[in-house]
């Protein structure tokens, strides 16, 4: 009980800041991610097959001059309809210094939580390792899941980039 | 305000490198018998102009060494010591350690403080005998030197004057400093603060400081002679007067010192000189003055000069208390304008941080792709409709053409600036190993992108080492041979089609192919007599692989060779050895032009696009069925004027599902890697233009077989092959087959 107010009291200052999310789908599930580490969202087009890559790795699109690697999530965590047309939307972010694409279902919105609407993810069975998910936020009947970004994409599973580059993390 | 010198700090590294580097160049070009006066002045004002910058920024480790060093040369200038090996010797290793003190403040490794004191020592020790026989005149250089301390009457002028407590500070460092006056900016005219410095710097140093804070225009400092002339019209004034008493000049034009006052000044008007405004300090007179001469610090740029005291100087003494006589005394300050504009014309640049270059030069790739587009699009369209259009893209294509090039430009260094480090290695190696050696450096001029710049410099030491070591002979075994005793190692740059080509090329003994062999089967390498001259020489650069007799200090550990091709691979080039016995050997470096542009073909793989860099390729042909031979378990060949080259398909090795996989309905390219022929297989050969290169590491990683990416005109990304890494891998392949064939 002592602790309890502790760490609320502790935490009451940073849990009041609200920061932005924007939330994807992927399959049934919604993700949420920090916004600030999203740099734009454009369609799937043009995307050059890299050999000898993970098949959930695209290929590389050209970014205004920039070699730009595209995921699909989709492929990845084996959700969603892997289909590629007018609507499948990329989201770019920007993790780690580095610029990376990834295929999502659809993007649907950009949420404001603050650290209080967050709560700790319990082992639940979602597609992605529970490593990479930060908590689930609750927006009225919605639960988000919101992840870890930089985390998941410097993972080795992603394979998307050096180990040296990752372990600096 | 406050001065935050470490901005600053940058410049001053930069300034000190560039006079070590032209210290050294003219030290290892200095004849030690007839030396150029002009070349020892040239050194001497290196190392002076070091030493004013380091104790301006308070780097005191570089001036202390800088000022015993600047003592020796400046007597071995002035010819009171005659120019010897060991004082050439002592003066490049203080630029060795002046080096190593520089890297320190910029953050590397300390340097080992005994060295430092080892090396003062013995340069003290250098410049002993002549102070011995000649004292005179090193009185004369700096005549207020360490007894008696010169006195500097500063001025500085509003606005900047505003901000003089810190800069006081700064002065009172240097000595004694006593503030004679506050600057008062409504008086009109403007009051400037007035100070006087007694500092055994010299009048130079305080100068250069000062220099390096404010405009030029808002300072002036002027050298109290405290030593006398011998008094022919030429006065200096007496010791500051207790009172503070000043006097200071109403108009305002900085021409004409503040004359403190003196303590006969108390009793007495103080006398402007009224005609001449200062600008010629009175020349002394006296039959000192000739042979002393005027000891101009800077040599003689600027307008003024002091005045040093003659060496019959100190006699006078006396008389100027009882014939106070105050006169102009030369304005220092004004020779600084002068040297800047002078040095300001010599070198027409500027400095600019890569990352700016690069990103210009990026922006330009964008350009040169997006006016290819504009070309793609521009093609469909009716020409005699659109000829406006069309008239005005194809200028736009020459115009983005020639901005491309003029971009490249900026990044393109010549090689001088590899070469120039090559004399001191070659002098100090020779002279560590006993050989006598000439050095000839040809197309110094050639440039080269400024990436390789930096990254050449490793291995052509290496080469140059190698050369000396195993190369060129000792002065015996050359007699012996009947050559000339001293070897000559060659340096050589040129353009030779799209690459740069750099030489190094001894006339020394030349690779022995039995011992290269001998040693290659005692390491186990795969090697047989009938291998051809070419194979044999590419087997020095496998790893681990050296016929040096014995590990001397130079070279012969066996790392080196690889190191030295895997460097030149990795900026995309390659390295060949001719060789002959007795008569020498030359390593073949050849580098594309730049680093950031290839020229390529681009080829088609069922519907994939990829680019072959263009230095890789020797030809490209369609082979008849009957050349295309089968080897059990081997894979393919294809008989290429009677030699059997294996054929590598890049649709298997990149898993692309092409329909077209005989090789006689596709066209084979035969690529060459260190010293390997491959035929490449591929479905059509689309063009050859320049590419732009990227790198796929920037946001993805190293993919095998891939040595980046480059953007087509229709905006899509293509991958450019990594043609080393095919060869290398199919060799591995083919050895693998090998030793799985005779274990069965």
């Amino acid at each position: 009980m002592g602790v309890a107010t502790m760490d609320a009291n502790n935490s009451s200052d940073t849990d009041k800041v609200r920061r932005e999310y924007l939330v994807f789908a992927l399959g049934s599930e919604e993700y949420g991610i920090d916004i600030l580490k999203v740099q734009e969202i454009r369609g799937y087009d043009a995307v050059t097959r890299l050999a000898k890559s993970p098949s959930f790795i695209k290929g590389v699109i050209n970014l205004r001059g920039h070699i730009v690697p595209i995921v699909d999530m989709r492929i990845k965590f084996d959700v969603g309809n892997v289909i590629y047309n007018d609507f499948t939307v990329v989201i770019i972010l920007n993790v780690l210094n580095r610029t990376v694409g990834m295929v999502v279902d659809g993007v649907s919105d950009v949420i404001e939580l603050s650290g209080d609407d967050i709560r700790p993810a319990p082992e639940f069975g979602a597609v992605m390792n529970t490593n990479y998910i930060q908590g689930l936020g609750v927006v009225g009947e919605r639960m988000i899941i919101m992840v870890d970004i930089e985390k998941l994409m410097s993972s080795d599973e992603m394979a998307l980039m050096d180990a040296a580059v990752a372990a600096n993390v | 305000m406050t001065f935050d010198m470490s901005q600053f700090h940058q410049v001053f590294f930069d300034e000190t490198a560039e006079h070590l580097v032209n210290m050294e160049s003219l030290l290892l070009a200095i004849n030690v018998q007839q030396p150029e006066s002009e070349d020892l002045n040239a050194i001497f004002r290196a190392a002076h102009s070091i030493k004013g910058g380091a104790a301006t920024f308070g780097f005191s480790d570089l001036a202390e060494l800088t000022h015993v060093l600047e003592n020796l040369l400046d007597k071995v200038r002035k010819n009171e010591l005659p120019l010897s090996r060991d004082i050439v010797d002592a003066s490049l290793l203080s630029g060795d350690l002046l080096k190593e003190m520089l890297a320190f403040h910029r953050g590397d490794e300390p340097v080992d403080e005994a060295r430092i004191a080892v090396l003062k020592q013995k340069l003290e020790q250098l410049s002993i005998p002549g102070q011995a026989a000649v004292p005179a005149p090193a009185v004369a250089v700096q005549p207020t030197a360490a007894a008696l301390p010169s006195r500097l009457h500063i001025e500085i002028y509003p606005p900047v004057a505003m901000h003089v407590d810190e800069l006081w500070q700064r002065l009172a460092a240097l000595g004694s400093l006593q503030i004679m006056q506050a600057p008062d900016e409504q008086a009109d005219p403007v009051i400037p603060a007035l100070a006087l410095l007694s500092t055994e710097s010299p009048c130079d140093d305080v100068v250069e400081m000062l220099a390096f804070l404010l405009p030029p225009e808002a300072f002036k400092v002027v050298e109290d002679l405290t030593v006398e002339d011998d008094g022919v019209g030429f006065f200096s004034l007496p010791p500051i007067a207790p009172t503070g008493d000043i006097a200071f000049e109403e108009d305002g034009f900085g021409l004409f010192a503040p004359l403190p006052a003196s303590n006969v000044a108390s009793h007495g008007d103080i006398a402007f000189e009224e005609d001449g405004f200062g600008l010629f300090a009175p020349l002394p007179a006296g039959p000192a003055d000739g042979k002393a001469g005027i000891a101009f610090e800077e040599d003689g740029f600027g307008l003024f000069e002091p005045l040093p005291a003659a060496s019959a100087a100190p006699v006078s003494m006396a008389g100027s208390v009882t014939a106070p006589v105050p006169v102009k005394e030369p304005v220092r300050s004004e020779a600084r304008p002068a040297a800047v504009a002078a040095s300001g014309a010599g070198e027409n640049s500027i400095r600019v941080s890569t990352d700016k270059v690069d990103l210009l030069l990026n922006l330009v790739g964008e350009l040169v792709i997006t006016q290819s587009m504009l070309m793609q699009y521009g093609s469909g369209l009716d020409s005699v409709e659109h000829e406006n259009l069309l008239n005005s893209i194809s200028l736009l294509q020459r115009n983005s053409r020639e901005l491309q090039e003029a971009v490249m430009s900026i990044r393109m260094m010549p090689i001088a600036f590899v070469f120039n480090r090559f004399p001191r290695v070659v002098r100090d190696l020779a002279g560590k190993l006993d050989k006598q050696v000439e050095l000839k450096m040809v197309g110094e001029n050639t440039e080269l992108d400024k990436g390789f710049i930096e990254k050449l410099s490793d291995p052509l030491t290496h080469l140059v080492r190698n050369s000396l070591d195993h190369g060129i002979e000792s002065p015996e075994q050359r007699r012996a041979k009947g050559k000339k005793e001293t070897g000559l190692l060659t340096l050589r740059a040129f353009h030779e089609g799209g690459s740069i080509v750099i030489e190094v090329t001894d006339d020394g003994a030349g690779l022995r192919r039995d011992k290269i062999l001998a040693k290659a089967r005692e390491s186990g390498l795969p090697v047989t007599d009938s291998m051809s001259d070419t194979e044999v020489w590419a087997l020095i650069f496998e790893p681990g692989f050296s016929t040096a007799a014995e590990v001397t200090d130079v070279s012969g550990r066996g790392v080196g060779m690889d190191v030295v091709r895997k460097n030149i691979v990795a900026m995309g080039g390659r390295i060949d050895i001719s060789s002959m016995v007795d008569i020498g050997t030359t390593m073949t470096i050849r580098l594309p032009l730049t680093l950031a542009i290839m020229d390529g073909m681009s080829i088609k793989i069922a519907d994939e696009t990829y680019v072959l860099p263009l230095n890789y390729i020797l030809e490209s042909l369609q082979p008849a069925p009957s050349e295309v031979k089968t080897i059990a378990g081997r894979g393919q060949v294809v008989s290429v004027r009677g030699e059997y080259l294996p054929i590598v398909s890049v649709a298997d090795y990149f898993a692309i599902d092409t329909p077209a996989t005989q090789p006689d309905k596709s066209i084979l390219i035969i690529v060459e890697s260190s010293g390997q022929k491959v035929a490449l297989m591929v479905d059509e050969l689309l063009g050859q233009q320049q590419f732009v290169v990227k790198n796929l590491e920037a946001n993805y990683r190293k993919v095998e077989g891939l040595s980046g990416a480059t953007i087509m005109g229709d905006g899509r990304v293509a991958l450019i092959l990594d043609v080393a890494a095919i060869v290398r891998v199919n060799l591995q392949k083919a050895h693998g087959e090998i030793l799985t064939a005779q274990l069965h």
